[in-house]
């Protein structure tokens, strides 16, 4: 465990057995487990990744496969406000700047929360506060972490507003959540996310919500204020195609785990994971005609608590029987590296998940 | 002439207080012992109770508390009807005649008040004259004349105007109603009631059309008090009576409270009853009768200015821990069932009697609280406490003898002779407001079943009696066979009580009070025979032969001579319960043993 | 993009003008609203005892009443005037006072006249202005109790949810809810007035004694205030869970807040909606009279006047206090919903 200064940089020696990283954000073996009176809802088992400053990470996967609860995991929104409930069983290591959050004083993670690390969520009309103006909420978010007053306070506000491309950001500073369209609240929402200047952005579904339109500006949006900001962002979305453009790397979750992870490029154009090739299909294309219809993954999402023995995707796995001896059913695929800085976890050899992927999945598409 | 004069909802428990009675008692036992027992200085139960208690302790001065859950109907001498405002009055108002200042039934004897003396009566009881004293005056120093006293009578004709109070006066002096009352009078001086004059200042005269040997009586009730026409306001003479007794309105205001002071131009010399020991007198009206009991039992009050008795709760602390400062006097009440003989079958004597034989008088007695706080099983229909009472001496049915468990093969033998050998049916009125009442109809209706007669048992609301029960017509249709009622004086006579429910010529079609409808030629002149009668040894004898010719009728199932139990503290001295005033303590002469 | 909404400067539920617009109308429609009860309230009290064969004025005059003097009651209390122009003389009499004359007796009743009490020979509005103060003192308090040890208790009981406090604290509230006031209100004075005699519990006008006021109001206070407590705290409870759950509440957090302002800035500011509209409506009935506190602890106000009243079939007094009722619950009613919209700034005022 390290000893935290208030900037968050390890002071002397680490003096776990696991030495401080080297990345911005590393999370090491992350494990966010939540008991229920059905049985242990493995959420998130066993993930890791790194992240480094001015570089954005797209975690993609479908509802359920532990996008959300990896990001709230790392902005300790999950030990935060649990009240009577049966807590969180969070394990693992997550590194932010050097400081290891999990074992943190919770209070010392709340000062970095908004300020360091901030997040931008999926709806942002439930997610700002019906009560009050949207300055208030970003004047709050400012003041949390800046011994300023109000007026200054204020003024970033309006500046912030300007900056996410709101017009007359002096008067709709004054406005509520519900006198904002779609777009506007999660420019809004963008604004107090980043009036702190976080070094970390976690942006959580953020146009989900939206139209289509609406989606490539907060897209643009989002990229310009990375380039501007230097922050390492992490997007989360069920669409790959949000993180087309925007991502360097990409992790792609399924039942709690990743299942590959790699550079965009590496991931779009030589997927080595069927599930990633089952999202590549169902990912709306602007070339595409409009009446062909997607290709959905067939089947549903895994249990989180009875997780299927060997690999997760195996029920849903149309080569599932590739691999001899009923491997993909017995034993658990671990991550392997598949080419420079690309792993998957499966059963299928390198030759046949190419031969696959070029011969049957890539004409498709 | 009402049943209304006293409340009785002050006995009617919440069902739900009786949950917290045990609590209660738990309490009181933290704070009641401090000051019942040793120095309590109580006088003992009963101690008050037709006879005068610690009269010699008594000092002058102190604050007087009296507490009611009831307010008076009206203040107005003319107005009241309530019995305890009638008591009260004596407090701010002088009468010609007034009740003796003495327990039980030296209490219901009369006294000179403003007269000199009693009236010199002439013309075969048709003339009363009477000489007012000298040194009578109003609360503002001014005497008080028999112009005064006439114009305070007049009133009682003004009805529309002044609502409420009994108009005895009128009927004996005016019985047609020529007067139209002194505010539609058109003589000058608004003195037009030929019946009464006024030769000069000092002396009045009463001119009655024909003899009633009550009117003494009569014009011993407040209603016969003077009123000083210049201080008359009326219909709101009600929120300041003007005073011509010791004491004088301070503050009233209606439903909270009433103070009154000493009236400093009273003076003790020209009173001979009033002793005016208080300096000041309050009543405060409490809506809880179980905070205002735990208040008179913790001391801070001294009387319950209603008199109805405490409520169940607090009768049982009170018995256990603060039985000396009890009294359980009988009151003027009878509580009694009646049949009206135009229903069927009690038109017929020998059913009525069967009902009489068949009830189960000691469950009834218990229904109504029990021996203490519901009273003596009663056995005829004159109060003890009217002169010609007898009391449980008197029990032509046995009721609280051999029969006082019920006694079915009695009750078989009067169906046969009533040709309803296998029983009838029939129904049992009762007021829903009263809880006791209630219980009654309910006990008597199982042990008639005993006997073949299945009664059931009509709830009314008891504000509307006049109109359900008080019109013969609504009773015959309805087939109420049996209506369960209470009746009191108002004034200790034959006459003061049994009048409008046995005289044929108080038959109403609505208010109407003889249930029971009998038009017996023997009882009208029984009464026109007393009212005749100037000897009071006569007049008691006629009072009882009326009672036994009503008993005879079997017309009437009576209940119980009612008790009370009333609770006085530790202050007060010469205490004791008036007959004049139903067993009420006689509030007017009542002391404080410590002004502190 | 955003062009529907971006000339949307001012707030939407409108400048003060648009409040002050709203304010008349709603005015407008309790005092329509108010006339309409006056006359629902006429008729049951006029017309149903005619039809039942009840007879007003005789019940006005007493026992011995001759029908003579029941009639000239009737005429003096112009009964006898067929309903609309009671109505009217009752309305008219608000305004520019009434005369009642019978008999050679001539009473006037001053504007605002409400009707005259032939009971005990008052006008009701007196008795009104009189009693009024007592109750108003006694929803008041006791308000003020209940929502801070209510709402307290259940937002404790929300964060500590499953917990022994959170299970005895709603164990507790629905006693409270359960238990009759005249229950309460003995009991409690049963212990700490005649028992313990820590406090004697008898009213004292305000104007008297402060302390004395204190000391009567005290235990009425508690005992109103346990009562509604224990509603507002299941209340206050249920609501508090459901906004924990949103989302703007997990934003609140992750902006950085201290636990403290998430629930006691962001999540209070929601969960005092539904309790503000409750408090509203609870006052607005309990200055129409606490009938049962006032009874069980002998306070002087509205509620036992009409409890008296009813007793004694004091007509004018009833409809006076039943007016003075409606008022306040239309009042509360207003006041509610002018509170909702600055509260909430999404509902407007229309």
């Amino acid at each position: 465990m390290t000893e935290l200064s208030k900037s968050g940089a390890a002071v002397g020696e680490p003096t776990s057995t696991s030495p401080a990283p080297t990345s911005f954000l590393e999370v090491r073996d992350l494990k966010v487990h939540f008991p229920t009176d059905d049985g242990l809802v493995k959420s998130v088992d066993g993930l890791s990744f790194t992240l480094e400053k001015g570089k954005t990470l797209g975690i993609v996967g479908e509802s359920g496969s532990g996008k959300s609860v990896t990001s709230l995991g790392i902005m300790g929104l999950h030990t935060a406000g649990q009240y009577g409930k049966r807590k969180a069983r969070i394990s693992g290591e997550i590194w932010l700047d050097g400081t290891e959050l999990l074992s943190a004083d919770p209070d010392e993670v709340r000062k970095l929360r908004g300020r360091e690390m901030s997040m931008i969520f999926q709806d942002p009309l439930s997610a700002l506060h019906p009560y009050y103006t949207i300055g208030q909420q970003i004047v709050e978010a400012y003041r949390i972490h800046h011994d300023v007053d109000k007026k200054t306070a204020k003024k970033r506000a309006v500046e912030m507003l300007d900056r996410v491309g709101i017009p007359q950001p002096d008067k709709r500073v004054d406005n509520y959540p519900h006198e904002f369209s779609g777009g506007m609240r999660q420019r809004a929402m963008i604004a107090m996310s980043l009036v702190n200047n976080p070094e970390l952005l976690i942006a959580d579904e953020p146009t989900t919500a939206l139209d289509v339109t609406v989606q490539a500006q907060i897209l643009d949006l989002i990229r310009d204020l990375q380039k501007e900001f230097g922050s390492a962002v992490i997007i989360i979305t069920h669409d790959l195609g949000v993180v087309a453009e925007l991502a360097d790397d990409i992790l792609v979750m399924y039942g709690g785990r990743c299942v590959e992870r790699g550079p965009a490029d590496k991931v779009f154009y030589e997927p080595r994971h069927p599930y990633t090739w089952g999202l590549l299909g169902s990912m709306p294309r602007l070339d595409r005609e409009q009446q062909e219809r997607l290709i959905p993954v067939k089947g549903s999402p895994p249990s989180l608590i009875n997780i299927p023995s060997g690999c997760a995707f195996n029920p849903r796995c149309p080569y599932a029987d590739v691999p001899k001896d009923n491997v993909t059913r017995t034993v658990r695929p671990e991550l392997a590296e598949v080419g420079s800085r690309h792993w998957a976890a499966c059963h299928m050899t390198q030759e046949q998940r190419e031969r696959i992927w070029t011969e049957e999945i890539a004409p498709k598409l | 002439m009402t049943t209304q004069r006293t409340s009785g909802r002050r006995k009617q428990a919440l069902a739900a207080a009786a949950a917290v009675a045990g609590l209660l008692t738990l309490a009181a036992c933290g704070g009641g012992n401090d000051n019942g027992g040793s120095s309590s200085g109580a006088a003992g139960f009963d101690a008050a109770n037709n006879k005068v208690a610690q009269a010699d302790q008594v000092k002058k001065g102190g604050t007087l508390k009296f507490v009611s859950t009831q307010d008076a109907d009206f203040w107005d001498t003319t107005r009241g009807y309530y019995g305890f405002m009638w008591d009260f009055a004596r407090y701010y108002s002088r009468q010609l005649l007034t009740y003796k200042t003495a327990p039980g039934a030296e209490g219901a004897k009369l006294t000179p008040d403003l007269a000199t003396g009693m009236p010199e009566v002439a013309d075969g009881g048709k003339t009363y004259t009477f000489h007012l004293r000298d040194g009578i005056t109003w609360e503002d120093g001014k005497p008080i004349t028999s112009q005064d006293v006439k114009y305070g009578i007049e009133r009682v004709w003004a009805q529309d105007v002044l609502s409420g109070g009994p108009i005895y006066i009128q009927q004996m002096l005016d019985p047609n109603n020529t007067y139209k009352g002194p505010y539609k009078d058109t003589s000058k001086d608004k003195l037009g009631l030929k019946a009464i004059t006024t030769p000069d200042a000092k002396t009045i005269v009463f001119h009655l059309p024909k003899p009633n040997s009550d009117f003494e009586e009569v014009l011993a009730m407040v209603s016969a008090s003077p009123v000083r026409q210049d201080k008359d306001t009326k219909a709101k003479y009600t929120l300041h009576p003007f005073s011509s007794g010791p004491y004088k309105f301070q503050s009233y205001s209606p439903g909270k409270g009433l103070v009154l002071v000493r009236n400093t131009n009273w003076k003790a010399s020209s009173d001979p009853v009033r002793k005016a020991y208080p300096d000041k007198i309050t009543l405060d009206i409490s809506s809880n009768q179980n905070d205002s009991d735990q208040r008179l039992i913790n001391g801070d009050y001294d009387i319950d200015a209603s008199q109805t008795g405490l409520g169940p709760q607090a009768r049982q602390i009170a018995l256990k821990q603060h039985k000396g400062n009890l009294d359980n006097p009988v009151s003027g009440f009878i509580r009694y069932a009646v049949f009206p003989q135009t229903v069927k079958p009690f038109d017929n004597i020998h059913c009525r009697k069967a009902v009489i034989y068949a009830a189960d008088h000691v469950s009834i007695q218990t229904a109504r609280g029990g021996p203490i706080a519901g009273g003596d099983i009663g056995t005829n229909m004159l109060p003890p406490s009217v002169a010609g009472g007898e009391g449980q001496k008197y029990d032509p049915y046995q009721i609280a003898g051999a029969n006082k468990n019920g006694n079915v093969n009695l009750a078989k033998q009067e169906l046969k002779a009533c040709g309803k050998p296998n029983g009838f049916s029939t129904t049992i009125a009762v007021r829903n407001n009263k809880a006791q009442e209630v219980a009654t109809a309910t006990s008597l209706q199982a042990s008639l079943k005993k006997a073949g007669i299945n009664a059931d048992i009509y709830q009314y609301d008891g504000s509307q009696s006049s109109g359900i029960i008080g019109a013969p017509a609504n009773v015959a249709k309805k087939k109420l066979g049996i209506i369960i009622m209470g009746w009191g004086p108002d004034f200790p006579t034959v006459q003061g009580y049994g009048l409008p429910l046995w005289d044929s010529h108080y038959i109403l079609q609505s208010g109407n009070n003889n249930y029971a409808m009998i038009k017996d030629k023997t009882i009208d002149g029984l009464f026109d025979q007393y009212t005749a009668t100037q000897d009071e040894a006569q007049k008691t004898s006629i009072a009882t032969q009326i009672n036994h010719k009503v008993s005879e009728g079997a017309y009437y199932l009576p209940f119980t001579f009612e008790r009370l139990l009333n609770f006085r503290s530790s202050r007060v001295g010469n205490v004791y319960t008036s007959n004049a005033y139903s067993g009420y303590y006689d509030f007017v002469n009542l002391g404080l043993k410590s002004t502190k | 993009m955003g062009h529907r909404k971006t000339s949307g400067g001012p707030r939407s539920c409108g400048g003060p003008l648009a409040v002050l617009a709203y304010l008349i109308r709603r005015l407008f429609a309790a005092a329509v609203m108010l006339v309409v009860i006056i006359l629902v309230v006429f008729c049951i009290f006029f017309l149903v005892p005619k039809w039942a064969g009840v007879d007003i004025a005789s019940s006005f005059v007493g026992k011995q009443a001759d029908p003579a003097s029941v009639a000239a009651v009737r005429e003096k209390l112009g009964l006898s005037d067929p309903i609309f122009v009671q109505v009217w003389h009752f309305f008219k009499g608000i305004f520019v006072g009434r005369t009642y004359a019978a008999g050679g007796d001539v009473t006037h009743c001053a504007a605002p006249c409400f009707g005259y009490s032939f009971r005990t020979e008052q006008d009701v509005w007196p008795v009104l202005t009189d009693r009024f103060p007592v109750t108003l003192g006694l929803a008041l308090g006791a308000a003020v109790l209940w929502l801070v040890f209510g709402v307290a208790a259940g937002v404790l009981s929300a964060l500590k949810r499953g917990s022994l406090w959170d299970r005895g604290a709603m164990v507790i509230a629905l006693s409270g809810v359960s238990l009759p006031i005249y229950f309460t209100g003995l009991l409690s004075l049963a212990i700490f007035s005649y028992g313990l005699g820590w406090i004697d519990g008898k009213y004292v006008p305000l104007t008297d004694s402060f302390s004395g006021w204190l000391g009567g109001m005290i235990l009425p206070w508690v005992t109103l205030a346990f009562l509604y407590a224990a509603m507002y705290a299941r209340i206050t409870r249920a609501t508090m869970l459901e906004i924990l759950g949103e989302d703007y509440i997990r934003t609140a957090r992750a902006k950085g807040l201290k636990e403290q302002v998430v629930i006691g800035k962001h999540a209070m500011r929601s969960t005092m909606t539904p309790i503000l509209t409750m408090l509203g409506m609870d006052l607005g009935a309990l200055i129409g009279g606490a009938i049962l506190t006032e009874t069980t602890f002998s306070l002087p106000g509205l509620g036992q006047a009409v409890l008296n009243a009813i007793k004694t079939q004091d007509l004018p007094i009833i409809l006076g206090v039943t007016l003075i009722t409606s008022l306040a619950v239309l009042i509360a009613n207003l006041v509610v919903d002018v509170l909702y919209a600055v509260i909430d700034p999404r509902v407007r005022l229309t």
